[in-house]
C-alpha cells in the first residue's frame, strides 16, 4: 500500500514538473528591457518574470492584459497561456526618466 | 411647475483648440430662459453667477526641455503668453494640462524648471491659472515638487455656472486616476444635478488613444462612467502633443497641442518620435487657434506665432541665443 502512495505521488510530481510553464526572464533598467523581443508559443503557459535593476518600472502588455510593476532591485512574475498568434507591442508603463517613452518591447506568439 | 431644462444649449463649448492651447467660449445658459432654475441652483450654492465667458487651455510647456525637436527652449511658451496678453478680451481662466516642466533626476535642478515656469506664466495678465501635473511634473517625486508650488493635484471649482474637476492621472508613476481620487470625484459631482455642466481638466486622454504609445489612462473608463449620468461633460488634455477631439458616450474629449514640440498622427506612424524641428516655421504646430465669439458662429483665426525675427535661419540663431540656459 505504501508503495502504492509512492509511485502515485511520484507520477503525480513528475506530471506537475511536465506541466510547469517555461520562464522568460525580462530585465528592465532605464530605459530597455532585455530582451526587447520575446517569443513564445500559442496556447503554451508561460511564465514572464520581470526584475528591475534600478528603479520602479512596469510592463503593461495590452493583448494579454498583462499589467506588472516592479521595484527597483525586486522582481515580479505572471503566468498566462497566449491564445493568440501575432506580434504584440510592450511597454513600460511605469514613468522612469526623460527615455521612458522608448522604453518597449515586442511579444511574437506563434 | 418647472420646465425642463433645454440640456443640449445648456454648455455651449462655442470651440476648441489649439496651436499653443485653446482659447474657448462658454455659455452656459445658452440664452435659453429654462436655464434660470441652474442659475439659482449655482448662485444658493455658491454665489456663481452663471454667464458666457471665455478660457485658455495651454499644455505641454516642458520648461527645461533641451533637445533636436525643439531647439528654442521656452519661446514658444513665451510667444504664448505675449499673444494672450495681447486679446483685446482677456479670458476669465487659464487651465495649463500638465508636463508644465521637463523632469530632471536632480530635484534642485528640477524646482529651478518649476520656477521658471512660474516666471513665464506670472507675465500673463490673467492671474486665474489653475494646473494639473504631467507626469514629467509629478511622476518620479509623487508631485511632491507639484504640490509646493500649486497645491493639491486634484481639486474643484466653480466658475460662473460651470463645475470644472481637475484631474491627476500622472502622480502615482502609472497611467492611472486610482480608486481613491475616483471615490473623491463621486462624492464631488454628487452635490450637483445631472444637468450642471462639468469641464474636467487632466494632462492624459481619459480613453484609449493609442496605449502603445501610453495615450491612456487604465482606470479612465471607470471615470468616465462616475461622469456618464452628467449630461454636459468636456475633457480637456495635453499629453499627446497634438490637437484631438473624440466623442465618448456624451463626453467631448479636446487635445490641445503642446509648446514645445508636436507628436505625429499615430495613424499614420508606427514609432512614436517627435516632428523634427523645421528652421523654416519654428512654431510650426505649436501656434494658436484664436476663437472670437461673433455672429451665430464663432470666428476662428489662426494666430501665427512666427514673428520677424524669427524667420529664417539667421533670426533662429538669435532666438536660441537669447534662451536663458536651465
Amino acid at each position: 500500500m505504501k508503495k502504492a502512495l509512492l509511485t502515485l505521488f511520484i507520477l503525480i510530481a513528475v506530471s506537475a514538473q511536465e506541466r510547469a510553464p517555461r520562464v522568460v526572464e525580462i530585465t528592465a533598467k532605464k530605459f530597455e528591457f532585455s530582451p526587447n523581443v520575446i517569443t513564445l508559443k500559442k496556447g503554451e503557459p508561460v511564465t514572464l518574470r520581470l526584475t528591475s535593476t534600478d528603479r520602479a518600472h512596469g510592463l503593461l502588455v495590452q493583448a494579454f492584459h498583462i499589467d506588472l510593476d516592479v521595484e527597483g532591485g525586486q522582481s515580479t512574475e505572471v503566468t498566462f497561456t497566449p491564445g493568440v498568434s501575432g506580434s504584440f507591442p510592450a511597454i513600460c508603463d511605469h514613468y522612469c526618466g526623460s527615455g521612458h517613452g522608448n522604453m518597449k518591447m515586442v511579444v511574437v506568439v506563434e | 411647475m418647472k420646465k425642463p431644462f433645454d440640456r443640449r444649449s445648456f454648455l455651449r463649448l462655442s470651440a476648441f483648440s489649439i496651436g499653443a492651447g485653446a482659447l474657448l467660449h462658454l455659455n452656459p445658459l445658452a440664452s435659453r430662459a429654462e436655464a434660470a432654475g441652474i442659475r439659482d441652483l449655482f448662485h444658493h450654492r455658491n454665489g456663481e453667477s452663471p454667464e458666457a465667458f471665455t478660457l485658455v487651455q495651454l499644455s505641454d510647456t516642458h520648461v527645461g526641455f533641451q533637445g533636436p525637436p525643439d531647439p528654442l527652449g521656452t519661446k514658444a511658451f513665451e510667444r504664448a503668453v505675449d499673444t494672450i496678453n495681447a486679446l483685446d478680451r482677456q479670458p476669465d481662466l487659464i487651465l495649463f494640462t500638465g508636463d508644465l516642466t521637463h523632469d530632471s533626476e536632480d530635484s534642485a535642478e528640477h524646482a529651478r524648471r518649476f520656477a521658471r515656469f512660474q516666471e513665464i506664466a506670472g507675465r500673463l495678465r490673467v492671474k486665474k491659472r489653475l494646473h494639473v501635473p504631467g507626469e514629467h511634473d509629478a511622476a518620479l517625486d509623487g508631485g511632491v515638487l507639484f504640490r509646493e508650488h500649486f497645491g493639491e493635484t486634484h481639486y474643484s471649482f466653480d466658475h460662473r455656472g460651470v463645475h470644472f474637476v481637475a484631474l491627476d492621472n500622472v502622480s502615482r508613476g502609472k497611467p492611472v486616476v486610482g480608486a481613491e481620487q475616483i471615490d473623491w470625484l463621486r462624492r464631488d459631482l454628487a452635490r450637483y444635478a445631472h444637468t450642471a455642466p462639468i469641464v474636467v481638466f487632466t494632462h492624459r486622454p481619459l480613453f484609449d488613444l493609442k496605449p502603445e504609445w501610453e495615450w491612456f489612462t487604465a482606470d479612465g473608463d471607470q471615470v468616465m462612467n462616475v461622469l456618464a449620468p452628467y449630461e454636459s461633460v468636456t475633457v480637456l488634455y495635453g499629453h499627446i502633443h497634438r490637437e484631438h477631439h473624440q466623442q465618448t458616450g456624451s463626453a467631448q474629449h479636446h487635445a490641445a497641442r503642446s509648446l514645445i514640440f508636436a507628436f505625429p498622427d499615430p495613424a499614420l506612424v508606427a514609432d512614436k518620435k517627435p516632428l523634427p524641428f523645421d528652421p523654416t516655421q519654428p512654431f510650426h504646430n505649436l501656434g494658436i487657434r484664436k476663437i472670437v465669439e461673433g455672429g451665430r458662429s464663432p470666428r476662428i483665426e489662426d494666430v501665427e506665432l512666427t514673428a520677424r525675427e524669427v524667420s529664417g535661419t539667421e533670426g533662429i540663431q538669435q532666438l536660441i541665443k537669447g534662451e536663458s540656459s536651465l
